[in-house]
């Protein structure tokens, strides 16, 4: 291995680090929130990235009919509550979000045209067409368990996985997908070629997650997420909303991921059930930060990045049992470190 | 007493069902899951197959197994169990059908598996005596790629293969054919389907400078090789297996897999095969047949690997059903020794001869070599 191939993996390795970082970020977030491990991430990597090859490709996306559904079960739910609680003041702003904002949504989407749109809107309409089945998700499978054990909120969410990945498979068939890149610009740094593809993944990552360290620290929005994280019922106690920090805590996951899905289709095929494997190297990354620490997370998640990239060119037969082998020390680890995990439970 | 009567006569009607003596057929494939691209196709075309064979009725049940092995077994268990199958058509990939074939010799009903691995017919024994396949072995296609290397001045190649049964079992054939031919292999590297980038292999193939490379790969992730080869600059030739030998290999391909080399199935290239050609017109009736249901430029080689399993079929119930009731053990057998004792039947993909020990049948005239131009398939 000479200089440059050692610059080309590393270049490489950091593209797919950036990604799995923004991944391993969301899983932080939601489980901190939620307390949910939130296996679906990488679905909706999966389902941002082919919503925008379905618009390019002059196709209407089928994520389009699972928005109405999942809204019309939503606003079914909603409304049943409100009558039984007798508030019917909370029907209209339900009704808005859940029925009139994705009819709105795919009224755009198959009227709209968007093949001959620019590039950005078309990444604007896939982000506003996937990122409320975040909250919708949250809605249907974990608010009405929201004090259940962190055990019962994996397993439930094991079963959405399955489910978004069957649905996956009905709405966007079997075969993959590619976009376009953002930028077919190319720069020579030194003696290698860095494509603008990977300078967007790379930027766009670092702007995201400077975006969420604002949120998190400037705005109250943001301070009330942190505080439900902190202490469930403390929060509560302050006049905090639990299940509208745990909507907001899955909006801003799946805006990630879909994020995610937008950034890294110019670069690799995607597949209905691709999600999954990269949200599982977030995971990784993740476990590296022990599901609480933010930076740590991040820094484990483009740790995986680059051994995922050394490892495919020393050992490619190898690579996936390398990186998911990273997980046993550190578990070793942080067990062997901290007393306190239970904390939460 | 009411009660009664109706309980005897939903007995009586359970027994009538069994008692009636249509021929069965339990198909078991991967409609979903990782090789939901080759299932889904297959699945497509047993709607197609004939309803009824020689005046009697055909019943099809079909299953999915979801790409997984267990279920595959599960599913075959089901098939001669629950519904009593005179065949079993299945299933998709080669680990599911070979986890198949013990299940299908114990039942001592006959299977006609679509995958591709040699090892499902190979050898002939006391299990296998009941296992029959439609798709070309990888040994006949490397054979093919490598002739063709060596004949276009190739000295030394590079591989990279699927890290599963697919890539291992070619990298097994293929290094065994190229070391017959003196051919050199300079890289051995594993991808995976999912993977998001293979820029470590393909540097690693870039810095042993081969003369060619190929890709053994299934469906539209064997791209993903070639596009990195591309973007890094790589001059040489390509060679994919026929395993990505549909549609969306070249929408997803585009540019990057112009004027790759790959033995195929004749039936990729129907229209192009020349009016001597046998095969010529039972492939252009399948290609007709499918687009007719599921659209123009829909059809895949997998989905006539089922084909050529369902006029395996049609070929042979006639002959079994002279020697037994379907349902019964004897037509079970029957039907195995019709299945090897069929001769020069034309299928989409080729002309079968079977024989005590070749329950795959074919020759040279199931294998062309194409290659990609103007993003379609062009017949060498």
């Amino acid at each position: 291995m000479d200089l440059q191939v050692a610059l080309l993996l590393g270049q490489d390795g950091l593209t797919n680090g950036a990604i799995y970082a923004l991944l391993a970020l969301a899983l932080v977030l939601v489980f901190a929130v939620t307390r949910v491990v939130f296996i679906p991430q990488g679905e909706f990597v999966a389902f941002g990235a082919l919503t925008l090859a379905s618009f390019q490709a002059d196709k209407t996306p089928g994520t389009l009919w699972l928005l109405l559904a999942a809204g019309g079960l939503v606003s079914l739910f909603e409304v049943g509550a409100a009558l039984r609680r007798r508030k019917l003041g909370l029907v209209a702003p339900t009704l808005l979000w859940n029925l009139a904002y994705p009819a709105l949504a795919a009224a755009i989407a198959v009227l709209g045209h968007p093949v001959a749109w620019p590039l950005a809107f078309q990444v604007l309409l896939s982000l506003a067409l996937v990122v409320p089945l975040g909250p919708m998700v949250y809605r249907l499978a974990f608010q009405p368990l929201a004090e259940a054990s962190v055990l019962v909120l994996l397993i439930v969410a094991v079963a959405v996985h399955l489910v978004l990945v069957g649905l996956g498979l009905l709405i966007f068939g079997a075969e993959g997908s590619r976009t376009p890149p953002f930028s077919e610009a190319s720069f020579e740094i030194g003696s290698i070629a860095v494509n603008g593809q990977t300078v967007w993944v790379l930027v766009a990552s670092l702007v995201l997650v400077g975006s969420l360290f604002v949120f998190f620290d400037r705005t109250l929005r943001g301070k009330a997420l942190r505080a439900t994280a902190l202490n469930r019922t403390g929060a509560r106690l302050m006049g905090i909303s639990t299940v509208k920090a745990g909507k907001q805590a899955f909006m801003l996951a799946a805006l990630i991921g879909a994020f995610s899905g937008v950034l890294i289709a110019p670069i690799t095929t995607i597949y209905y059930d691709s999600g999954f494997l990269i949200g599982l190297k977030g995971f990784v990354g993740a476990i590296v930060g022990g599901l609480t620490s933010y930076p740590i997370a991040a820094a484990g998640a483009v740790l995986v990045g680059l051994l995922e990239s050394y490892s495919s060119f020393w050992a490619s037969a190898f690579k996936e049992v390398i990186v998911f082998t990273l997980i046993i020390p550190v578990l070793l680890w942080r067990s062997l470190k901290s007393q306190d995990i239970d904390e939460h439970q | 007493m009411k009660l009664r009567i109706v309980a005897a006569m939903l007995v009586a009607a359970t027994f009538v069902s069994v008692a009636r003596a249509d021929v069965n057929v339990g198909v078991t494939l991967s409609a979903t899951g990782p090789a939901a691209s080759l299932g889904i196709p297959e699945k497509n075309t047993v709607a197609l197959m004939p309803t009824i064979i020689a005046g009697q009725k055909i019943n099809y049940v079909v299953l999915d197994d979801a790409s997984d092995t267990t279920t595959a077994v599960k599913n075959a268990r089901k098939l001669v169990s629950e519904n009593k199958v005179d065949v079993i058509v299945g299933s998709t990939t080669s680990p599911n059908s070979l986890a198949m074939i013990d299940v299908a010799a114990e039942a001592e009903t006959p299977m006609i598996s679509m995958a591709a691995s040699s090892a499902i017919v190979d050898p002939v024994d006391a299990r296998r005596r009941w296992v029959f396949k439609t798709p070309q072995n990888d040994v006949q296609m490397s054979t093919a790629i490598v002739e063709h290397m060596t004949n276009n001045g190739i000295k030394n190649v590079a591989f990279i293969g699927f890290a599963d049964a697919y890539g291992e079992g070619w990298f097994r054939e293929f290094s065994k054919v190229a070391e017959l031919r003196k051919l050199k292999i300079v890289a051995s590297e594993r991808f995976n389907r999912t993977d998001t980038s293979v820029t470590g292999q393909v540097l690693k193939i870039l810095s042993s400078n081969p003369d060619a490379v190929l890709v053994a790969g299934a469906g539209t992730p064997a791209a993903l090789p070639q596009t990195t080869l591309k973007e890094r600059g790589y001059k040489g030739r390509v060679y994919q297996t026929h395993g990505v030998a549909n549609n969306d290999f070249l929408r997803v391909g585009g540019n990057s897999v112009e004027g790759t080399f790959l033995p195929a199935g004749p039936v990729l290239v129907a229209a192009q095969l020349p009016e001597s050609n046998p095969v010529k017109k039972s492939a252009l009736e399948y290609v007709n047949k499918y687009e007719t249901a599921y659209g123009k430029g829909s059809t895949s080689t997998f989905g006539a690997h089922a084909w050529d399993a369902g006029l395996l079929l049609q070929n042979a119930i006639p002959v079994a059903l002279k020697k037994g009731q379907p349902g019964s053990k004897e037509f079970r057998s029957a039907l195995r020794d019709a299945l090897e004792g069929l001769k020069n039947v034309t299928v989409s993909h080729g002309v079968v001869n079977m024989s005590a020990v070749d329950h795959l049948g074919f020759d040279q005239r199931a294998r062309v070599m194409v290659k990609i131009e103007n993003g379609a398939w062009k017949l060498q």
